[in-house]
């Protein structure tokens, strides 16, 4: 019996990666596509292969590393979210022109629901737009399967490969098997070609020509045809599914047995999708119906307008997660059959909050002390749960929380009172993004707090290392990056550093660079505390304390309401109403008890 | 109650009470017994203390999710998720939840409830709330079907790959094994 093992989708994506030859690989973590790099890590090590595994700052500096890798003709990778692809997706546009010389696979992750995104948009539409193909898995195990065919396709083609999981792929486990290494010695070299690698607009005309001819060819691949996965049917309605979808519709057409009523395709590359395919459903089939997510990028493609329905008819919703209670209820609905799918109602389940001791909530919570009415922008990380403290007006995307603060210090600044602005940006959210958007502000005299929320690690997404950690994704030693020094070489004058811990201390940090801000321009504070789920980090520098609350407490719920930490808990109502600790969630970090007002909460002292 | 060839398991609860690893074990015993398995995770934002919900298939499956109403039953690791995640049990299902009162379920009529946070404070170990809730639904589920399995693995089976899992690990080790056991004793 072959070897199997338990993968989520992400763990099968890595080992396929390493099972085919990949010997460069890059990613920015987010979800759901943060687990790949680990897990190809993790296998490198147990394999003992030879490979280059990087964290990259971000998505852009990611794809270009694994792009160069691949034109001195290695099998390399990028892997990222679907909005860490708009980051890339300026090397990307170019890279599909220039083309490839070792097989090059993008992996961008999308988050139909969202769940956990600022976006629903489809990774799929971006490869049209950079005109390569496109693959997309229906389980880990294709996922893995799919990663053997998108080297070869790169290779043969010599352009660049999108495999497009989304999160039900990532975060899906299932049991996958596990394969020998495909036995290959990389030759490693660059050929200078000018005319390809630095093409002027002239010869880009000619590579744009080049790329079209490469798609039509894809286009007719049988390697990415797409599959009739009921073939016993004679049905004259065609479904055509790609994705998770198709694993969806494959068991309710077997669960309400509507084998003989419908053709259910799976595609396997929505674009460029298949003239064959495209010539046979136009032909064979009375009406077809297209069921993708997020957006109708096959039905896009598939000209007739009167037989197609999908997302452009209304027949398919355009926002949001196709559930298979939404799928079986679509695919009775075009066979004919009534459909008894019933669904969940919706209850509403708990809003995500910010850890029990999180330093963050202490930052935010010194932010409103200091400066009660600014307006509080921020970014993309654990700390967007600053929301509900109040704390955070604003969340755009990674960077956006500086540039937007200069944008909103442009607009109100010939008011009579101006009001202040505090930025808040994560560790590894700066480097990313945020580093450009402060150059930016310095120069233009922007009158801004910024409040860098350093934790020393990539918290939302796993822990992953920063360029400030000095390690590595296999926990090798790297170069660290000191960040006052950046800040500083960013042209920063006005740059502190303090632990939120001591809260009293760095209120006053923050209402220092309040006041600076109003002369110098630009203040940032650097708020340093570990993440307390890094098991990676030093021992803590401020030891857990045992907190009690006193009879004292009236019951106020000042601080349920603007320190929100899960660990302080309401009992009681009215006249009897009292906060009290959960022992079990309490990390004892004992900044509440400086939050208070009553002086309640106290350290029980052994 | 009859025990279906197919098992579909929800397991849900709030980010950080361990349901990722509840069914992680559920599915690495399924592999240990040769059978297919495919579940579905909640990751990222949820899981700082929102709501989490997992879908564990074994059998002959090929989509990760559960639709509503087909679940064969659900392991509640709080009370509050009998209301948010019990449509998804059928109505010869069983709800098996962590629960100091009695619960009722428009779903289905077949809801186990145990003290589970009592329990993992008698051993302890108040994080575990978890491994007591899976010890107790193994063996509360096999008493509700007669002495036979009621879900595709035993106790036993799921102590095995909990040893194997946490074999570098011995003080994790012994305490996930106590608090198996803990649940597991803790039938009517």
């Amino acid at each position: 019996m072959a070897k199997k093992a338990l993968m989520l989708g992400n763990e099968a994506i890595a080992r396929g990666l390493v099972e085919n030859g990949c010997v460069l690989a890059t990613a920015y973590p987010g979800t759901p596509a943060s687990e790949i790099l680990g897990a190809l890590a993790a296998f490198k090590t147990d394999a003992g292969v030879d490979m280059h595994v990087q964290w990259a700052v971000n998505e852009k500096v990611a794809l270009e590393i694994a792009y160069a890798g691949s034109m001195s003709g290695l099998r390399t990778a990028v892997s990222m979210k679907q909005v860490g692809l708009n980051v890339a997706s300026d090397p990307l546009m170019s890279a599909a022109y220039m083309g490839t010389k070792g097989g090059f696979i993008i992996v961008s992750a999308d988050d139909p629901g969202p769940h956990s995104s600022q976006t629903e948009q489809d990774s799929r539409l971006m490869a049209m737009m950079a005109k390569i193909p496109v693959l997309d898995p229906r389980s880990p195990v294709q996922a893995k399967e799919l990663i053997a065919v998108a080297y070869e396709v790169s290779e043969t083609y010599r352009i660049p490969v999108m495999l497009r999981p989304t999160t039900r792929v990532c975060h899906a486990r299932q049991d996958v098997e596990i394969k020998a290494l495909r036995p290959c010695k990389p030759v490693v070299e660059f050929k200078k070609d000018p005319a390809r690698w630095a093409a002027t607009p002239k010869f880009r005309f000619i590579l744009h020509q080049e790329l079209e001819g490469k798609l039509a060819q894809i286009a007719a691949e049988p390697r990415t045809a797409p599959r009739l996965l009921n073939p016993e049917t004679r049905a004259f309605k065609a479904v055509v599914t790609s994705g998770v979808a198709a694993a969806h519709a494959f068991e309710i057409l077997q669960a309400a047995q509507l084998g003989d009523d419908l053709a259910l395709f799976q595609v396997l590359q929505p674009y460029p999708l298949h003239q064959a395919f495209i010539s046979e459903l136009l032909t064979n089939y009375a009406t077809v119906l297209v069921i993708e997510e997020t957006m109708g990028v096959i039905e896009m493609q598939l000209a007739d307008r009167t037989r197609v329905k999908g997302k452009l008819t209304n027949d398919v919703p355009r926002v949001g997660e196709l559930l298979p209670e939404t799928i079986e209820g679509l695919m009775c609905g075009f066979a004919g059959r009534r459909a008894d799918a019933c669904t969940v109602p919706a209850v509403p389940g708990r809003r995500p909050t910010l850890c029990a001791g999180c330093p963050h909530r202490a930052s935010f919570f010194a932010i409103k002390k200091a400066a009660p009415k600014a307006i509080y922008t921020s970014d993309i990380g654990c700390y967007t749960l600053g929301l509900n403290l109040g704390a955070v007006d604003t969340v755009l995307c990674m960077g956006a929380a500086i540039s937007q603060a200069a944008g909103f210090y442009h607009a109100h600044k010939n008011e009579a009172r101006p009001p202040k602005i505090i930025a808040t940006i994560g560790d590894s959210t700066f480097f990313h993004a945020g580093v450009p958007a402060l150059i930016d502000a310095v120069v233009q005299k922007v009158r801004f707090v910024l409040v860098i929320l350093d934790n020393r690690t990539t918290a939302m997404t796993g822990n992953q290392p920063t360029p400030a950690t000095g390690v590595g994704v296999s926990g090798e030693s790297l170069q660290a990056i000191d960040m006052e020094a950046l800040v500083k070489g960013c042209g920063v004058t006005s740059v502190r550093t303090g632990d939120p811990y001591d809260l009293e201390e760095f209120i006053g940090l923050v209402k220092a660079a309040v006041a600076d801000s109003q002369v110098k321009g630009p203040a940032v504070v650097i708020a340093r505390h570990a993440c307390l789920l890094d098991r990676r980090q030093a021992p803590p520098s401020h030891p857990a304390r045992t907190i009690t609350v006193t009879d004292t407490c009236d019951g106020c719920g000042f601080c349920i309401k603007h320190f929100e930490c899960p660990a302080l808990v309401m009992h009681g109502e009215g006249d009897q109403a009292f906060v009290a600790i959960d022992p079990v969630l309490c990390s004892g970090c004992g900044v509440c008890i400086a939050v208070c007002p009553k002086k309640s909460i106290k350290e029980i002292r052994g | 109650m009859k025990i279906p060839e197919n098992q579909q398991i929800i397991i849900s609860g709030v980010g950080g009470q361990g349901v990722l690893f509840v069914t992680r074990l559920l599915a690495e015993a399924a592999i240990a017994q040769g059978l297919s398995v495919i579940t579905s995770e909640t990751h990222g934002m949820a899981q700082r203390g929102g709501t989490v919900v997992s879908h564990l298939k074994v059998g002959d499956f090929a989509s990760p999710l559960i639709r509503p109403g087909q679940a064969d039953g659900l392991i509640a690791l709080k009370a509050e998720s009998v209301a948010v995640h019990g449509g998804y049990v059928r109505p010869a299902g069983w709800i098996v939840a962590n629960s100091g009162e009695p619960l009722n379920s428009q779903a289905t009529t077949a809801v186990m409830t145990l003290d589970a946070e009592s329990v993992a404070r008698q051993i302890n170990n108040r994080r575990a709330i978890n491994l007591v809730m899976l010890g107790y639904s193994l063996t509360r589920l096999a008493q509700a079907c007669g002495g036979a399995n009621a879900l595709f693995c035993s106790l036993a089976e799921i102590q095995a790959v909990v040893a194997k899992r946490l074999a570098d690990k011995k003080v994790l080790r012994d305490a996930a094994l106590e608090a198996l056991a803990a649940g597991a004793q803790s039938t009517p």
